[in-house]
């Protein structure tokens, strides 16, 4: 029997972590099931797609050709399918994305599990650490670090990790410190369970929700990241990724040729995904945090209407002689 | 006989919740109240008692519908909802939340905090207002030299005085009170009690107490009414209440409750109370009820006469069914 | 000095002239204006005892140590000074690791039923988790039988239909028991509840206070941290009154209610609200509230708001004597002029 129907005043979700949490979290709201919809779509692209394409860089056409039915998106500046490069494109980006995020993830969790988690000295020197981490610009970061360890895309997933991964260390060291303090763990604590036990058993699995938001957030940063890298000059050569799309179309002035083809479908595709990401990311930050939903300031008030049909009677009844009805000698209660 | 100061007649009220669920949460309340007069709202968690006091002052969601009458002085200000409420909100009904003394806003002063629904309901304003807000500390048992203090200044009973003060800016005339000593010590509760016996007693203000901790609506409060599951169990003077009970779950509830001095075994109700998504076809408390008979599942009791000022909704006060029981 | 002691061997837990200070944060402002650190007073010297098969009340409003004397004697917190013994044993100083297996003897109940549980954790879980903390009960059939025999224990009958639960499936009563049975299912010697019941419904109060009582007569040691006097005067065996760090009043149960010795103690009852709306005595309302404890007063802490303090007050700090009122060789007050 739900207790939040027989306990409830004016009911309010509770933001728990109760198993099968991000499941509702993603599936109650509609963005979120586009999302991640979306991004699947993406993904099964970027896996499947190169296979069936081939060679991407094919020269298959005169430079800039424009849309026709043999290509759908016509040519870029070397004459390759634009399609084709898109699909190919779609595995690096998203590649990198996914790789960039799960490298902050790393970091950031760990620094912050361990923060929250010991405080103190700890915590002290991981937030120092943090600082210094955050301070640092980015765009000149990666400059410098493309010039000095040269453009792989193992350096750029390395670099788009390192530099990102603070806020998802102090989101998760605010979040450890209130979980450390539940009354649950402080049992568990109590009890004789040890550090560990406190940490994967209990802690992780209720900060999971928020770690799953951020990564999802996390893919979105790094997809853009990556392509305002790479389109700066500093991406991988040999890799095509969407951000290349665009910087080649530049190099090649795709402009001055009116080819919007190379250049806009790149961008759209960054911008639908990133977009995905976010509405996902958003969605079960919101589930976590019910209070993000802002119902409470809306205008509209709570409306009246009739009485049901089921009333109460209160007839002019005669005062029937006092039967001690409620029995206030008789008929205890139960001890047990 | 004169019109009481609030009478409230069949309330409903309803929470939509997500999933097309509809939760029944107040489920035909009647009481009154005279001027002057301290009234308790005694039940348990989820029986509806805050719920009917938010919907006194019209302070409901956007998910809530309410049916039913609350007449104010004889005007029904509940007649076209939001629209009829707010000109009596806090000039003519206040209300202190449960938890009002952590309901602070911290970067503004006490004084200004009290003075602000002066200015906004057009009570008083600017020298005068601030004058007001000293009286109106005084009249709490702060001085009034500390409405340029903050709230973190106060202590959590001078918060709470405050938070009464603060409800009391427009001179209502009824005021709400929504477990207003549950978070306080035993100590600073007696202290807070005594004020809002004297304001009722001084001032004339009427007060509705809401709780679930009987012993201070026993010490409070002259009239009250028990609450289960949305509705109201048995209303009428504590004495009666307490000295001859007429609703089962009453004689429970008291009987439940730690006395300092009691004899007698403490006794707890098992089970739960019901569901308030589905209709109840009988009475609520059937199910606990240890002096059930046959139409208690079935047959909704109705809210019967027992005595002067004194109201039951049990089968077993009804001359008609009692032979059976 | 416990009235019901038999003298033969030791009390469950015996506690003797416990002290726990605080360091208060200075803050900037405040370690550059070189201001004296404050410190905060939370137990100043606290001494009781607790038998098996009994349950003493430590009772108090906010302020007053109770809580912090109880993390002391769970060994959460490391005491600035004095003793705590379980069964004879010095526990005072021990480190994490002797601790560890006196963590299955020693038990706590929290205030809050709906944050005890972890709201992932199934009740099967939450029960068995402290026999795998401790390794305990190896094969699958054995854990579960001392898992249903725990939810049992607690009340939670037929133990099936709670062993696969959620929290949020389960009331606040519900979740309690088995907060209870977690709690039970190490064959603990030692219960400490903190306001067990505070936050629930009264119709479910009486319940978990007599599935304490019960496991009381089935000879654990309970020691009841609550605000709530009326409980402590149905439930418990003695009563124990703290005031800013100190207890000033303690003695059977009973008796400390009927005959209070101390002032606060007598202003306390006077206070509580009782069930009998024609039962309205006097009620002696201290002014003020409990004063900071990082500034104890001088002389006897309770002075400046006592009804009956002479300048005396102010020049001795009393300890707990047997006084010329009490009835009863154990009812001991802190106060120089009920001696």
């Amino acid at each position: 029997m739900s207790s939040a129907f027989t306990a409830a005043e004016a009911p309010e979700v509770t933001a728990e972590a109760r198993p099968g949490f991000l499941r509702t979290a993603i599936l109650g709201e509609r963005q979120a099931i586009v999302g991640i919809v979306v991004i699947v779509a993406f993904i099964l692209i970027g896996v499947i797609g190169p296979f069936v394409t081939g060679d991407p860089k094919a020269k298959v056409g005169p430079v800039f050709q424009p849309p026709s039915g043999s290509h759908l998106l016509g040519l870029d500046g070397g004459g390759a399918d634009m399609v084709k490069l898109l699909v190919n494109g779609a595995r690096v980006s998203l590649l990198v994305g996914f790789a960039a995020a799960f490298v902050s993830i790393l970091i950031g969790g760990v620094v912050g599990v361990l923060a929250g988690f010991f405080g103190g000295k700890t915590d002290i020197a991981l937030m120092r650490l943090t600082d210094y981490f955050l301070v640092i610009p980015d765009v000149p970061l990666m400059i410098v670090a493309a010039a000095l360890f040269g453009r792989s895309l193992r350096n750029i997933i390395l670099i788009i990790g390192i530099i990102y991964w603070t806020t998802t260390a102090r989101l998760l060291r605010a979040q450890v410190k209130s979980i450390r303090e539940r009354i649950y763990v402080r049992r568990a604590r109590a009890m004789g369970a040890g550090n560990s036990r406190l940490i994967f058993r209990h802690i992780l699995p209720q900060v999971a929700p928020l770690v799953v938001a951020n990564t999802v957030l996390l893919v979105a940063t790094a997809i853009f990241a990556e392509t305002f890298i790479t389109f700066l000059g500093l991406g991988d050569p040999s890799a095509i990724s969407w951000g290349r799309l665009i910087e080649n179309a530049f190099t090649d002035d795709a402009i001055l040729n009116n080819a919007w083809w190379a250049i806009v479908p790149p961008g759209v595709c960054v911008a639908i995904v990133v977009l995905a990401a976010t509405m996902t990311g958003a969605a079960i930050e919101e589930a976590l945090n019910p209070r993000l939903a802002v119902g409470h300031l809306s205008v509209r008030r709570f409306r009246m209407r009739a009485l049901p049909s089921i009333g109460r009677v209160e007839p002019p009844a005669t005062l029937p002689p006092s039967t001690g009805a409620a029995g206030a000698t008789s008929g205890k209660g139960t001890k047990r | 006989m004169n019109e009481p100061l609030i009478r409230v007649e069949d309330l409903h009220v309803w929470f939509d919740l997500k999933g097309g669920v509809e939760l029944h949460a107040v489920r035909g309340v009647s009481f009154a109240l005279e001027r002057g007069e301290r009234f308790g709202l005694v039940g348990e968690s989820g029986c509806g008692k805050t719920t009917t006091i938010l919907a006194l002052m019209g302070l409901l969601p956007p998910n809530a519908s309410v049916a039913g009458a609350v007449y104010l002085d004889g005007e029904n200000i509940l007649e076209h909802g939001e629209e009829t409420v707010s000109p009596h909100r806090w000039k003519d009904i206040a209300m202190i939340f449960q938890g009002a003394m952590n309901a602070f806003n911290p970067v503004k002063t006490v004084g200004k905090q009290i003075v602000e629904p002066m200015e906004l309901h057009e009570v008083a304003e600017g020298k005068e207002a601030w004058k007001r807000a000293g009286e109106l500390l005084e009249t709490v048992g702060i001085s009034a030299n500390r409405t340029r203090r903050y709230p973190h200044e106060f202590s959590g009973g001078m918060r709470q005085r405050a938070a009464i003060a603060m409800s009391l800016a427009c001179s209502p005339k009824v005021l709400l009170a929504d477990e207003p000593t549950t978070a306080l010590d035993v100590m600073v509760q007696a202290q807070i009690l005594e004020l809002l016996v004297g304001l009722s007693n001084d001032f004339g203000l009427s007060l509705v107490l809401v709780t679930h901790d009987l012993p201070v609506v026993a010490q409070v409060c002259e009239q009250a009414a028990v609450m289960y599951a949305g509705e109201v169990m048995e209303s009428g003077p504590l004495d009666g209440l307490y000295h001859d009970p007429r609703h089962p779950y009453t004689r429970l509830l008291f009987a439940a409750t730690p006395d300092l001095y009691g004899e007698g075994e403490v006794v707890s109700i098992p089970g739960a109370p019901p569901r308030l998504d589905r209709e109840i076809p009988g009475c609520p408390f059937a199910p606990r009820c240890d002096r059930t008979f046959a139409p208690c599942p079935d047959v909704k009791p109705r809210y019967l006469v027992v005595g002067p000022d004194r109201h039951a909704a049990c089968h077993l006060n009804d001359p008609a069914l009692a032979k059976a029981s | 000095m416990s009235a019901n002691g038999d003298g033969a061997s030791p009390p469950l837990l015996d506690v003797e002239s416990l002290v726990m200070h605080y360091p208060v944060p200075r803050g900037l402002v405040g370690t550059l204006a070189r201001r004296p650190k404050g410190v905060v007073h939370a137990v100043e010297g606290v001494t009781f005892q607790v038998r098996e098969g009994e349950m003493l009340a430590l009772v108090g409003e906010s302020g007053c140590g109770k809580t912090t004397t109880a993390q002391s004697v769970l060994r959460m917190v490391d005491p600035t000074s004095g003793a705590i013994r379980f069964r004879g044993q010095d526990i005072t100083r021990l480190g994490a690791r002797e601790l560890r297996p006196l963590r299955r003897e020693i038990q706590m109940i929290y205030q809050d039923p709906y944050e005890s549980l972890d709201p992932r954790f199934r009740v099967r879980d939450t029960v068995e988790e402290p026999l795998d903390v401790h390794n305990l009960a190896g094969a699958k059939s054995e854990r579960r039988q001392h898992i249903l025999d725990a939810l049992v224990r607690a009340g939670l009958t037929p133990p099936e239909l709670y062993i696969d639960r959620f929290p949020h499936e389960l009331s606040g009563g519900q979740r309690q028991r088995v907060a209870i049975a977690a709690s039970l299912v190490l064959n603990p010697k030692l219960l400490l509840a903190d306001e067990p019941v505070s936050m629930l419904d009264v119709s479910v109060r009486a319940g978990v206070l007599h599935l304490l009582d019960g496991l009381r007569q089935e000879g654990l040691g309970i020691l009841m941290i609550t605000h709530d006097l009326s409980t402590a005067a149905h439930f418990a065996n003695r009563i124990a009154v703290m005031y800013l760090g100190r207890i000033v009043e303690e003695g059977p149960a009973q008796e400390v209610v009927t005959n209070p010795q101390h002032p606060y103690t007598k202003a306390l009852l006077s206070v509580v609200p009782k069930r009998d709306p024609q039962h309205r005595s006097r009620p002696q309302i201290l002014q003020g509230e409990t004063p900071d404890p990082t500034h104890i007063p001088v002389g006897c802490r309770f002075h400046p708001r006592c009804p009956i303090a002479i300048p005396e007050c102010k020049q001795v700090d009393p300890e707990l004597r047997r006084t010329s009122g009490s009835r009863s060789p154990g009812h001991r007050a802190a106060c120089i002029r009920a001696w």
